[in-house]
């Protein structure tokens, strides 16, 4: 194809801009994997932009996972993850059936009452009051998993895909005998997996990055989900509880290398998930921005 | 079914008599509990989960009108009129939070909306469907990563020993301690909101321009446009619908600023710029148990956003043919 000069700036531009972006993106997260790999007192003498570990040490990493907090933190995070989850999932699937279903006399009203939700709530205090102190559930593991049963953004995501399931194949289950648990699950599931994928990643992701709701809630610290064990060492910079093993002189600079380790730790599993799962999340983002 | 059928036709029938009317409304019902007994089983978790822990709460504000302790309970804690309100109005902290939720918010449309339309616009003109692939699948990831990390790292990159202010020093300029700054705080917010959402929020224009008729380019290139041109006279005003809507949504939601990240981004050096209403009714609420005096200031935000919303929706409907409701 014939270019003029103008458009081969404009292409050769645009390619610099998207690069830029890239770069911009990707290397300070490659920063963070190279510092967590690099000898700790190179890493501090260092002044300047890595493209390569310094050194190589697994110290840090050794430290991080001997840590017994991280890992009362990642054994209750996939607690949380799979427990909420599951929770979520089931119930958002019950309500996307029956709100996908036509004839339904309570419908409507119903799905103004939900919808409601989504523009007016009553609030941070008055929840925290409910949740934590007429529910009793302060400082169990009810509080982070059911007050957030349902996320009405992944229930209408659930119930678009119902829809979508021809009524022909459910009138012939009906037939058949079929009452609508065992449309549900042996018809309009099956036949809603994409959506479904959407669903349960959108809502596992969701679990394993909160914190909030463990800010709030949780006292215990052996119920302390990963991410708040993260906000102590990356937020109020509290390593001291990894390195009381290492003599105090080292402690400053493996203190250094256990934050970027820390990190990797913690952001692996989705990084491992991610180039798999792409596709349903972008999937996810369109069906969930078409309006309801 | 069969049963179903025989009640419903004579009382559909034009000469019933007026009396059926009621009738009709309880045949109706009953009709429908039956038919849909299995459907409603399945909503009773789903309806109770949103009346008590969605509804709960807007009953629990009324605790904003009230002097409430928890030891006399809702209903025992004495009303106390629009006193909670007044106290907030009259307080200092009102300016600060009003102007910066509102600060952070424009900032936030005039360069965080924007920036993912650029994005897909620039990903649209992309020959290589590789590179666009690698451009995307960079750009996506930060969407999956907790606000914790991307502080956390925020907080490592531009600390004064930070990555940051090494290459700065590096460069000649001064070293700055940019989370201590109440100056930079706006930037850093915004800035790390858009490093995070800028691929992510692309996908769906990107969708939009996929939809745009592909004739129209045809006859463009027949016409001699370039695809700078083809760009600004069909790619744009194709999406256009779409930002627009999404734009008037924006705008609904000027007044909330969630209080996770900024809980995580703020400290006390640069509370004057980060504060913000959320982020308040967390302090003196969660952490000072002022209960019912933050209830009023989470009542007053929730309804100045609904006001918003309810005002971006009449625009929306106005402009575009869509709208939330």
């Amino acid at each position: 194809m014939r270019q003029t000069p103008g458009e081969r700036a404009f292409r050769l531009l645009n390619i610099v801009l998207l690069l830029a972006l890239v770069v911009v993106t990707g290397y300070p997260l490659l920063y963070v994997v190279f510092a967590s790999l690099s000898e700790p007192s190179q890493l501090v003498a260092n002044r300047g932009a890595l493209l390569r570990p310094l050194g190589f040490s697994l110290d840090a990493y050794r430290l991080v996972l001997q840590n017994p907090m991280i890992a009362i933190g990642y054994r209750n995070t996939l607690f949380y993850v799979v427990a909420g989850t599951g929770l979520n999932v089931g119930l958002t699937c019950l309500g996307a059936y029956a709100l996908s279903r036509q004839n339904v006399m309570f419908k409507t009203p119903i799905m103004i009452l939900i919808i409601f939700t989504l523009f007016f709530s009553g609030g941070l205090i008055p929840t925290f009051l409910l949740v934590g102190q007429t529910l009793q559930m302060q400082d169990t593991v009810w509080a982070l998993i059911v007050p957030t049963a349902i996320n009405t953004w992944n229930l209408i995501i659930l119930k678009t895909a119902f829809e979508s399931v021809p009524v022909s194949l459910e009138e012939a289950a009906r037939i058949d005998g079929a009452n609508d648990f065992t449309i549900l699950f042996r018809v309009v599931l099956p036949l809603s997996l994409p959506a479904l994928a959407v669903v349960i990643l959108f809502y596992a992701v969701g679990h394993w990055n909160a914190y909030f709701n463990a800010l709030v809630y949780i006292r215990s610290r052996d119920l302390y989900p990963l991410q708040l064990v993260l906000r102590e060492i990356l937020i109020t910079s509290n390593v001291e509880s990894m390195t009381t093993s290492v003599s105090s002189g080292d402690a400053f600079q493996v203190g250094q290398t256990i934050k970027y380790a820390t990190i990797v730790v913690a952001t692996l599993p989705i990084l491992v998930i991610y180039p798999f799962l792409q596709k349903y999340f972008v999937k996810g983002a369109l069906i969930g921005a078409v309006k309801e | 079914m069969a049963t179903s059928q025989v009640h419903g036709l004579p009382l559909t029938r034009a000469t019933a008599p007026r009396t059926s009317s009621r009738l009709t409304l309880r045949h109706r019902l009953a009709k429908d509990l039956r038919r849909n007994r299995y459907v409603y089983v399945m909503l009773s978790p789903v309806v109770a989960y949103y009346l008590i822990f969605h509804y709960g709460p807007m009953y629990g504000a009324i605790i904003a009108f009230k002097d409430f302790s928890p030891a006399q309970g809702i209903l025992g804690s004495p009303w106390v009129g629009i006193q909670n309100f007044q106290d907030f109005f009259s307080s200092v902290y009102l300016v600060r939070l009003l102007r910066n939720t509102l600060a952070i918010n424009v900032l936030d449309i005039i360069f965080g909306f924007p920036a993912p339309v650029i994005l897909a616009l620039l990903l649209n003109e992309l020959t290589s469907p590789r590179f666009k692939r690698v451009v995307q699948t960079i750009t996506y990831l930060p969407h999956f990563m907790s606000l914790v990390v991307v502080v956390g790292i925020l907080i490592d990159f531009l600390a004064r020993d930070g990555l940051v202010n090494n290459l700065l020093v590096a460069a000649g300029v001064p070293a700055t301690a940019f989370m201590q700054e109440a100056g930079w705080y706006w930037t850093l917010y915004v800035g790390s909101g858009i490093w995070q959402a800028v691929g992510w929020g692309s996908i769906i224009f990107l969708a939009s321009i996929a939809a745009v008729d592909p004739t129209l380019y045809e006859a463009a290139v027949m016409d001699g446009a370039s695809r700078f041109r083809q760009m600004w006279h069909i790619t744009l005003p194709g999406i256009m619908p779409m930002v627009v809507t999404l734009l008037i949504l924006r705008i609904g939601m000027m007044m909330s600023i969630g209080y996770e990240k900024t809980l995580l981004m703020y400290n006390p050096s640069t509370f004057e710029t980060a504060d913000v209403i959320s982020s308040y009714v967390y302090r003196k609420g969660v952490l000072g148990m002022d209960y019912s005096f933050t209830a009023a200031v989470g009542l007053f935000n929730s309804v100045i956003n609904f006001a918003f919303l309810i005002a971006a929706n009449r625009l929306a409907r106005r402009f575009s043919q869509t709208s939330l409701w």
